[in-house]
């Protein structure tokens, strides 16, 4: 017998009404995104394949490949984006961890102040640092008159005026994550590791880091990440003297007018991120990255 | 297993006092486990059962007290070295091991080795029903399973000493009926003292060898789950277990009155100016052939009747319009011909069943 299908035109119709509308009310996002993102990463990429010519070439790759420079400048930034990330998990966790101990008033104090620099322009955040940094800066200044050191220490433009900068930047996107992985955790669980004959330090390595390392990697991720396109710290910090990816870019386009090989520079960053990103993803829920590491 | 029942360990708390502020969380508790006792706390939420399971398991450091396992001061002793083996209400499986890697996480504690856990992992897992599956992900367990895995994990290691904090109370009904049983059954066979809290009245009773009832941070009364029942201590004691009328008496000479009627009774009668007939709904029997010699008979109109399947309740009211429930089976009369609202009955209580109790707060 066939069975009475009633009022089944018209529940269909609401169904699809209801896509319609929210598909309506994200078009203008959707729009923009491909404006400002779509469109102009894909002129990019047809920019790095035309040659000085104004051909279609492999040129602005081969250069890559075969200039020393230019393994040299990976190598930096690599170099550079590993320790900042190093020193943001053993700067980080620790502080984390901390604060997540920390009754909730005192915690969310705590966190306004790691959050403070992001409220502040990362121009000025960086140029403070030179202030603090340089030769006749605070730093050397009270070190020398406190007597830990004699003579002014070169703690700017070079490796570790960059590192101290960008560690200082970095490290809300490593503690946020690490931070909300640990509040997760159920005390109930560091209760049972106790309980079932785990002095703190065990409880802490079996269980507790274990269970935070989701947010860890999240969090390093998401530096590292940012540390291999980064320009403005690096640029007044390094003095010159630590030459990233994107510092090649802008002296392509500034220096020598060359859109092709910066373009090039641009898709090669790009597809390293990408290719991170899928590697990073085999071993961690990609979600955590955009949920804070729950 | 090399465990033996005659292992377990007697527990003594002595004068453990534990405030937060002004509030008592624990009053002066005293309390002696009997090696390989099943001891239930059992007491409405936020009477300090809770508190008094975690000062055993030395989550929770009190004011004042003492606490010994047989012969040993352990209330300073932290918890890890306690040796209890304890299934929290939350479970607390760690979600990133295995089902294995949390039952044989004390094991590899105890720096056992490795082709021993997984053997004792495997026998402890037989024990609960769960044969087999070691290597499942913890979230790949059903909630019953769950509860079996939290059991196997805290007596793997053959503690001398089991607690329980409310285990059952996140399964469905039938689970947890079926679950108290087993964990009894699991009591009896490996015979370690257990400390089980819960404020589900009819689990205490079902589990214990015996109950005590706590209030206010205080124990109000220690009994076994029959006494407990049919002979209350204190009006507390009566109201939280069964669900039971309460009828004001007053003490004469001569026994008990109640509106003029003489109170036949059995039991002692609390010396208090504050009596109460405590009626249990079950105990209470529908007379149907009037009042008769021997027994209490009381007179009421009913005023309301619940089908409830194997029985029905009986809400009436008395001359003195005092109001009265019974709980009448589902046989015989009952069934052919209800009580229906507006019928004047006869109800009669036994004097073994005529309970007095003091009304006054404790």
């Amino acid at each position: 017998m066939q069975a009475v299908r009633l009022n089944e035109n018209g529940l269909r119709t609401d169904q699809r009404l209801e896509w319609l509308k929210l598909f309506g009310l994200s078009s203008p996002a959707i729009l923009l995104i491909l404006i400002i993102l779509i469109i102009p990463v894909g002129w990019l990429f047809y920019v790095s394949f035309i040659g000085a010519d104004g051909n279609f070439s492999l040129e602005n790759y081969g250069r890559m490949i075969k200039s020393k420079s230019y393994a040299r400048i990976f190598r930096v930034t690599f170099e550079v984006s590993f320790l900042t990330t190093g020193l943001c998990i053993l700067i980080g966790y620790p502080l984390a961890y901390f604060i997540s101990g920390l009754p909730n008033r005192m915690a969310n104090i705590c966190l306004i102040t790691v959050l403070l620099p992001f409220w502040t322009s990362l121009l000025v955040r960086t140029y403070a640092w030179l202030v603090l940094l340089q030769k006749r800066g605070l730093i050397n200044d009270w070190a020398i008159s406190l007597g830990l050191w004699e003579e002014p220490i070169k703690l700017v433009h070079n490796l570790t005026g960059t590192l101290i900068g960008m560690v200082h930047i970095m490290l809300p996107f490593l503690i946020l994550p690490v931070y909300s992985a640990m509040k997760a955790i159920d005390q109930d669980y560091m209760k049972a590791a106790a309980n079932l004959g785990a002095d703190p330090k065990r409880a802490f390595w079996t269980v507790f880091f274990p269970l935070t390392t989701p947010g860890l990697f999240a969090g390093a991720l998401m530096v590292f990440i940012l540390c291999l396109g980064f320009f403005v710290t690096p640029a007044v910090l390094g003095g010159g003297k630590v030459i990233m990816v994107s510092m090649k870019i802008v002296s392509n386009i500034e220096l020598f007018v060359n859109w092709g090989a910066a373009s090039a520079l641009g898709v090669v960053l790009l597809v390293l991120t990408i290719v991170i990103l899928w590697i990073a993803s085999r071993f961690l829920n990609l979600e955590q990255l955009t949920n804070g590491g729950r | 297993m090399n465990y033996q029942k005659n292992d377990a360990l007697p527990i003594s708390i002595k004068n453990i006092t534990k405030t937060y502020g002004s509030v008592y969380a624990l009053d002066d508790v005293c309390l002696e486990v009997r090696s390989g006792e099943f001891l239930t706390l059992l007491g409405p939420s936020g009477s300090g059962k809770t508190t008094l399971l975690m000062v055993l398991a030395g989550f929770i450091r009190p004011d004042c007290g003492s606490l010994k396992f047989e012969d040993k001061e352990v209330i300073r002793t932290p918890p890890h070295l306690r040796d209890v083996g304890m299934v929290f209400q939350s479970y607390a499986l760690f979600p990133h091991m295995t089902v294995a890697g949390n039952v044989g996480y004390p094991l590899m504690l105890r720096q056992i080795p490795k082709a021993e856990i997984a053997k004792r992992v495997e026998a402890t897992l037989e024990t609960v029903q769960l044969g087999g599956l070691g290597s499942r992900r913890i979230d790949q367990l059903s909630g019953g399973q769950r509860q079996r895995v939290a059991v196997a994990r805290a007596i793997v290691f053959e503690p001398r000493i089991l607690l329980m904090d409310e285990p059952l109370s996140a399964l469905d009904k039938k689970l947890r009926d079926q679950m108290q049983i087993e964990l009894r059954r699991l009591h009896e066979k490996l015979g370690m003292t257990t400390v089980y809290v819960t404020h589900d009245q009819r689990e205490a009773l079902t589990m214990s060898d015996r109950i005590a009832v706590v209030n206010h941070g205080r124990i109000m009364q220690l009994a076994t789950p029959r006494e407990l029942y049919d002979r209350p201590a204190n009006r507390f004691v009566a109201d939280f277990i069964g669900e039971s009328t309460f009828l004001k008496v007053s003490k004469t000479s001569s026994g008990v009155d109640y509106y003029g009627m003489d109170l036949l009774h059995e039991n002692d009668v609390p010396d208090s100016d504050n009596l109460l007939l405590m009626v249990r709904p079950e105990r209470a029997v529908l007379s149907r052939e009037g009042p008769r010699e021997g027994v209490n008979n009381f007179s009421v109109t009913a005023t309301e009747v619940v089908y409830q399947g194997d029985s029905f309740l009986l809400h009436a009211n008395l001359v003195s319009g005092d109001q009265i429930v019974l709980r009448c089976p589902m046989r015989g009369e009952n069934v052919t011909s209800p009580p229906i609202v507006g019928d004047t009955l006869t109800i009669s209580l036994t004097p073994a069943d005529t309970v007095l109790i003091d009304g006054r707060e404790a």
